[in-house]
């Protein structure tokens, strides 16, 4: 592409690349779990895997907001929208997830329900000062990205006394699901993660400091990278420069946006609005505790849990579907018997082949030739 | 004795129910506007039809039709009028053939300003003239208000083939060479961004643009051309995803190969977009045999339409038919077809 940065990204990496087949040990498998869909979805988008030599191995972790997201919250999502009559506001990743009883959000839209798909958190509020005569449910998901963005609109609602406005929180935290996964290598289909590249703009947010007890904690190194394909090639090479070293620490690729601290002013809205569940279940992880958010009793008038009552249930996924093992790095999308056949990014039967940044997604659209040779 | 009649108010004049029914109104809107500006002696009859003889000796007809529903009606760098000449202009070109007449059928909301409307036919006459196609017969339809976007306009166009061309895509071989006419992106790109109300350093500016002129050099300089398409709505993907299924052959292209305005690509990082996808409204894409693709690419880079004109990559053989890429990264990746809307990411 005529685009001039790229051209001169296009060398840098080949450098960077030659720079890890230089240095990766042969003797040995290096394999790294990138926890964020963004970097999934740039590695499989530039091709990055043909540039690493084979035994650097890539893992698809569960970073990916939508794809994590249990079929229980979405179904009580759609029963806001259905049987409370809100006017139900969702980011338009979601509304493709399947749920229970063949719906999704965007099925329920089509028959009658009146949900809006938004772009931001304030578009949410908008929407909420535009109709005063009806309840308007922002369903709110991500990891601690898209978190500071609902405390705001939380607090503003609070400013404007809005009655009618409330939040279905379902927010949940990067490090809780890094921990997960390493205590679920005691299971025997685990496979041994020998380091993380570590999320980029959710560590805007957080700052690097709290990976560094998870790195005391396990000895697996953490590399904060941005999500250009450079920034993930570059903290690839560190990794494996740590494993070889023999090192297990928190580095920093991202400096340019990340910084120890993180944002402080986000992170005090957050403490101000949300405290921490005890446990929460988790698409493909199962109940993790301490490992999301709901919002604190001092704003219970904007918490929808308690306004409609929800009670939430667990509804097992779809029994062809392994987006459970995939999220946990067990298996790969080729793995799943449906995959590609009767699952698709047209017709998905599980979370992750909904969002461009779930694994099976992004291996359907830009990796899928790989399977056939 | 004739009796005067007032003439239509341009300036001030909204589209009423009265211009679809069927009775006076229509009658004189359509002598005033669209028999006025698109001035042909076929039109003029106002038959039912317009009826024509064919050149002596001519062999295969092509006809193509297309609708235009784009909003906004006027964007940066051309008008719905512009493009329902062009789009069904280059639909005939791209079968080979030399366009000849045109038909227009509007589909007019109730209330929208007459004096849009003329813009709009002005520059649908301007366009025809331009390619030299008469715009021979036409239809009006009037519906209430809010029930349109405006005006919707299908055109539907017919064209010769000269001798001996024979473009389809069952000849796309392994081997082949696949090019592209020019920037991709523009069009699509210039839409949104006006839609969005997002400005750039500099204006994108739709492609829009007739391209049976490029292809009449084209098909001179290289008689055994394979295919040709014009990469629209689904843009450049689309297209080869069409072609790689409709050939059974597999393509891989080379990112770094295909041209994009670095606008165009900084626009579509911002609109979260994939220019591989965006629709052109001025480009083509061609298939050749490898040993013709030089020549092609030359004769097309003479052309002030192909000025930009590159060879992006190559027929394979592969049982499965896939659109592969080389990134400017040096890794391969699929191009696929787009699935569902293409969905802003939240992360
Ligand atoms: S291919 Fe579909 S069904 Fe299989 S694991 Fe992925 S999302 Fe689930």
């Amino acid at each position: 592409m005529k685009y001039i940065d790229e051209f001169r990204d296009g060398e840098l990496a080949r450098g960077l690349a030659n720079a890890i087949a230089e240095v990766a040990d042969p003797a040995r498998d290096y394999r790294l779990m990138e926890f964020c869909g963004g970097h999934t979805h740039a590695i499989s988008r530039y091709g990055l895997l043909d540039l690493l030599p084979a035994n650097v191995r890539m893992i698809h972790g569960p970073g990916c907001p939508v794809c994590v997201l249990p079929i229980g919250r979405i179904d009580s999502a759609i029963a806001l929208a259905t049987e409370h009559d809100v006017i139900l506001c969702t980011y338009a990743d979601t509304m493709r997830v399947p749920a229970s009883e063949g719906l999704s959000l965007l099925k329920a839209k089509a028959q009658g329900a009146d949900i809006r798909m938004v772009y931001s958190a304030d578009d949410a509020l908008r929407i909420a000062q535009d109709n005063p005569q009806r309840e308007v449910v922002f369903f709110a998901i991500g990891f601690e990205t898209t978190t500071p963005p609902t405390a705001a609109i939380v607090l503003q609602a609070a400013r404007l006394e809005l009655a009618k406005f409330s939040v279905f929180c379902n927010h949940v935290l990067t490090p809780a699901a890094m921990v997960h996964i390493m205590e679920s290598e005691r299971d025997p289909a685990a496979v041994k993660i020998d380091g993380f590249v570590g999320p980029a703009h959710v560590s805007t947010v957080i700052g690097s400091a709290p990976y560094e007890a998870f790195v005391a904690r396990y000895g697996r190194p953490v590399v904060i990278a941005g999500f250009e394909p450079l920034d993930v090639i570059q903290s690839i090479l560190m990794l494996v420069q740590q494993i070889n070293a023999g090192r297990a620490e928190v580095e920093n690729e991202f400096t340019r946006a990340v910084t120890r601290e993180g944002n402080r002013k986000a992170q005090a809205i957050c403490a101000q609005v949300f405290e921490m569940r005890d446990s929460f279940d988790w698409r493909g992880l199962g109940e993790v505790p301490h490992s999301a958010l709901k919002i604190r009793a001092e704003y219970a008038r904007f918490d929808a849990e308690l306004r409609y009552g929800i009670a939430y249930r667990q509804v097992p996924d779809h029994k062809a579907c392994e987006c459970a093992a995939i999220l946990r790095g067990h298996k790969r999308p080729a793995d799943c018997k449906v995959f590609g056949t009767v699952c698709t990014p047209d017709h998905p039967i599980g979370a992750c082949m909904v969002s461009s940044e779930g694994a099976c997604a992004a291996h359907y659209t830009y990796g899928r030739f790989r399977e056939t040779r | 004795m004739t009796t005067y009649t007032r003439p239509i108010d341009f300036k001030r004049g909204r589209v009423d129910m009265s211009h679809g029914s069927g009775g006076r109104a229509m009658a004189q809107l359509i002598d005033e506007l669209f028999v006025r500006h698109f001035a042909n002696d076929l039109l003029a009859e106002q038959g039912d039809g317009a009826c024509f003889a064919l050149p002596t000796g001519a062999g295969r007809m092509v006809m193509a039709t297309d609708s235009h529903v784009v909003s906004p009606l006027f964007f940066p760098g051309g008008d719905i009028g512009a493009l329902a000449v062009h789009g069904t202009v280059n639909d005939v070109a791209m079968m080979g053939a030399r366009p000849l007449y045109l038909s227009a059928s509007f589909i007019l909301e109730e209330g929208y300003p007459l004096a849009d409307l003329l813009r709009i036919v002005k520059s649908m006459a301007q366009a025809a003239r331009e390619v030299g196609v008469a715009i021979v017969t036409g239809d009006t339809k009037v519906v209430e208000a809010g029930k349109g976007d405006g005006v919707f306009i299908t055109t539907t166009g017919i064209g010769l083939v000269p001798q001996g061309v024979a473009l389809n895509a069952g000849r796309i071989a392994v081997g082949d060479r696949i090019l592209v006419s020019g920037m991709l992106g523009d069009h699509g790109v210039a839409i949104m961004s006006h839609r969005e109300n997002l400005t750039f350093e500099t204006t994108i500016q739709s492609d829009t643009a007739a391209l049976h002129g490029l292809v009449a050099t084209m098909l001179d300089a290289v008689p055994d051309l394979h295919v040709l398409r014009d990469p629209t709505r689904g843009g450049l993907a689309t297209v080869l995803n069409e072609f790689a299924k409709a050939s059974g052959h597999g393509m891989l292209i080379h990112e770094k190969a295909i041209p994009v305005r670095s606008e165009v690509a900084a626009a579509c990082e911002l609109l979260g977009l994939d220019p591989l996808y965006v629709a052109n409204e001025g480009k083509l894409v061609a298939f050749c045999a490898g040993q013709d693709a030089e020549t092609l690419l030359d004769v097309m880079r003479a052309h002030p339409l192909g000025r930009d004109a590159a060879i992006i990559g190559e027929v394979i053989a592969d049982e499965h038919a896939f659109v592969q890429m080389r990134t400017a990264f040096g890794g391969r990746r699929m191009v696929d077809w787009l699935n569902g809307e293409q969905l802003p990411r939240i992360c």
